[in-house]
């Protein structure tokens, strides 16, 4: 005989369903009397540092159909890489930073848009540079549980071919799943969840 | 807030077997929504570890008061009065304060106030369906509502999803978040569900199923459901990061 071990085990998780906007975002649903303002909204104001960039995308599902009743998180790092966490060790992050957005794909095209900033470079576990990043986590009707992935900038060709993650991932070809597209002033990241693109998910 | 020191540890690996896999085909819509691919391990880096913290100043009064929150008129929304109530611990039992958690559901007729909705049901003039709360330093949290009811689901022809809430958490870390839903005991539902079946392992789905509590109920008032809700834990960081000759 030996102790028990005595961990609990982590509560299953459960699909957001097509009503997750109720609980998360009610003010999009037409719920206006009870917050005001749906948390996760904006993540800037007019003193946060750092390049203001709008990141734009669509989650498709194995057909190529956008998923209309998607919900996306985004978590990054501020302008000069630190996280506004208490986790967060290495330093003070900008204070008129959030970090964290919140947005519902539209009811009609699916399409989420994000006004944030562009990330400063967080390091590896072993100090190495990690390249600027934003991490997704998706849900939706039909996802049995919420799905991690990471935005990585197209413009950043240096940093992401030195990253400590891309370089890791063994079919090489599906790294651009992970890139967004820069269009005019727009960073573009569609997430396929399923089929021949089927963006990299991570198991975190 | 509390004296306890702020944790920095990577969080213990997801138990997959426990949770619901992405491809479970008798959930129709999982079908064409599910990765097909290997997942990416990754032990967590800073980006993982943190997470966004929200204050008890960003909740109102009223948020946790599904009976209150929406109705202009201060009339009470028809249904079963219950108070739903527990803990947020993480997987070494240690209380997760500050944890938001966001809760909706139906009436409890089964409907959903949302535009997408078209159960027959009616809705409830004095009900929105939603509410949140952050847990306390102890990682207790509660809130008062109807019990939602049950309704059908285009699914297979007569799938019906029993009573349930859905629960969306943050721990202290983005790797923790959670969504979940929260079923009643002895409900015969639960079940015959294609969205609980979903979860593999009976005792995970067991977890889901909150027992009345008769202890916490208000006589004359609110009957009461316990839900305990576990995230994810952190190693220690005391043996890491430390590398040869520094
Ligand atoms: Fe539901």
């Amino acid at each position: 005989m030996t102790q028990p071990l005595h961990y609990l085990k982590e509560t299953p998780s459960q699909t957001a369903g097509p009503y997750v906007h109720i609980g998360c975002t009610p003010n999009f649903t037409g719920i206006t009397n009870v917050y005001a303002e749906d948390l996760g909204t904006s993540m800037v104001n007019d003193q946060t540092e750092g390049a203001r960039i709008t990141v734009k995308g669509t989650v498709y599902d194995g057909m190529g159909a956008p998923v209309k009743d998607a919900l996306v998180e985004i978590w990054q790092a501020d302008a000069n890489g630190f996280y506004n966490s208490p986790s967060e060790m290495r330093g003070a992050a900008d204070p008129n930073f959030t970090g964290w957005g919140r947005c519902p794909g539209d009811m009609e095209t699916g399409e989420f848009t994000f006004e944030t900033v562009k990330p400063g470079i967080v390091p590896f576990k072993d100090g190495r540079p990690m390249a600027p990043h934003i991490t997704f986590w998706v849900v939706a009707r039909g996802i049995n549980i919420g799905l991690h992935t990471r935005m990585y900038f197209p413009d950043e060709e240096a940093a992401n071919n030195a990253d400590p993650i891309l370089t890791r991932i063994e079919h090489q070809q599906r790294v651009p799943t992970l890139i967004a597209k820069k269009e005019g002033d727009v960073y573009r990241f569609d997430i396929h969840l399923q089929g021949d693109q089927e963006t990299v998910f991570f198991d975190i | 807030m509390s004296n306890k020191k702020v944790e920095t540890g990577a969080f213990y690996a997801r138990d997959r077997a426990w949770q619901p896999p992405a491809y479970t085909p008798t959930y129709k819509t999982s079908v064409l929504r599910s990765p097909r691919k290997a997942l990416l391990s990754l032990d967590n880096t800073v980006s993982e570890i943190t997470g966004p913290v929200f204050g008890h100043n960003q909740i109102g009064e009223l948020d946790n008061d599904l009976l209150l929150n929406f109705s202009e008129t201060g009339e009470l929304p028809v249904g079963e009065r219950i108070i739903v109530h527990g803990r947020v611990l993480d997987e070494r039992g240690v209380p997760v304060s500050g944890a938001l958690i966001e809760m909706w559901q139906a009436n409890a007729g089964g409907r959903y106030r949302h535009k997408k909705e078209t159960y027959l049901a009616p809705l409830d003039p004095n009900f929105g369906g939603c509410g949140r709360t952050i847990t306390d330093e102890n990682g207790f949290y509660s809130f008062r509502t109807v019990k939602p009811g049950p309704y059908p689901w285009p699914n297979g022809v007569n799938d019906w999803r029993p009573a349930h809430i859905h629960f969306s958490v943050f721990g202290n870390g983005f790797a923790q978040r959670l969504i979940t839903q929260m079923y009643f005991e002895g409900d015969p539902l639960i079940w015959k569900c294609p969205i609980v079946r979903s979860i593999p392992d009976e005792a995970a789905v067991k977890q889901l199923i909150a027992p009345l509590d008769m202890a916490s109920t208000i006589p004359m008032d609110s009957l009461s459901y316990k839900f305990d809700i576990v995230l994810r834990g952190r190693r220690s960081t005391l043996f890491e990061n430390r590398r040869e000759g520094n």
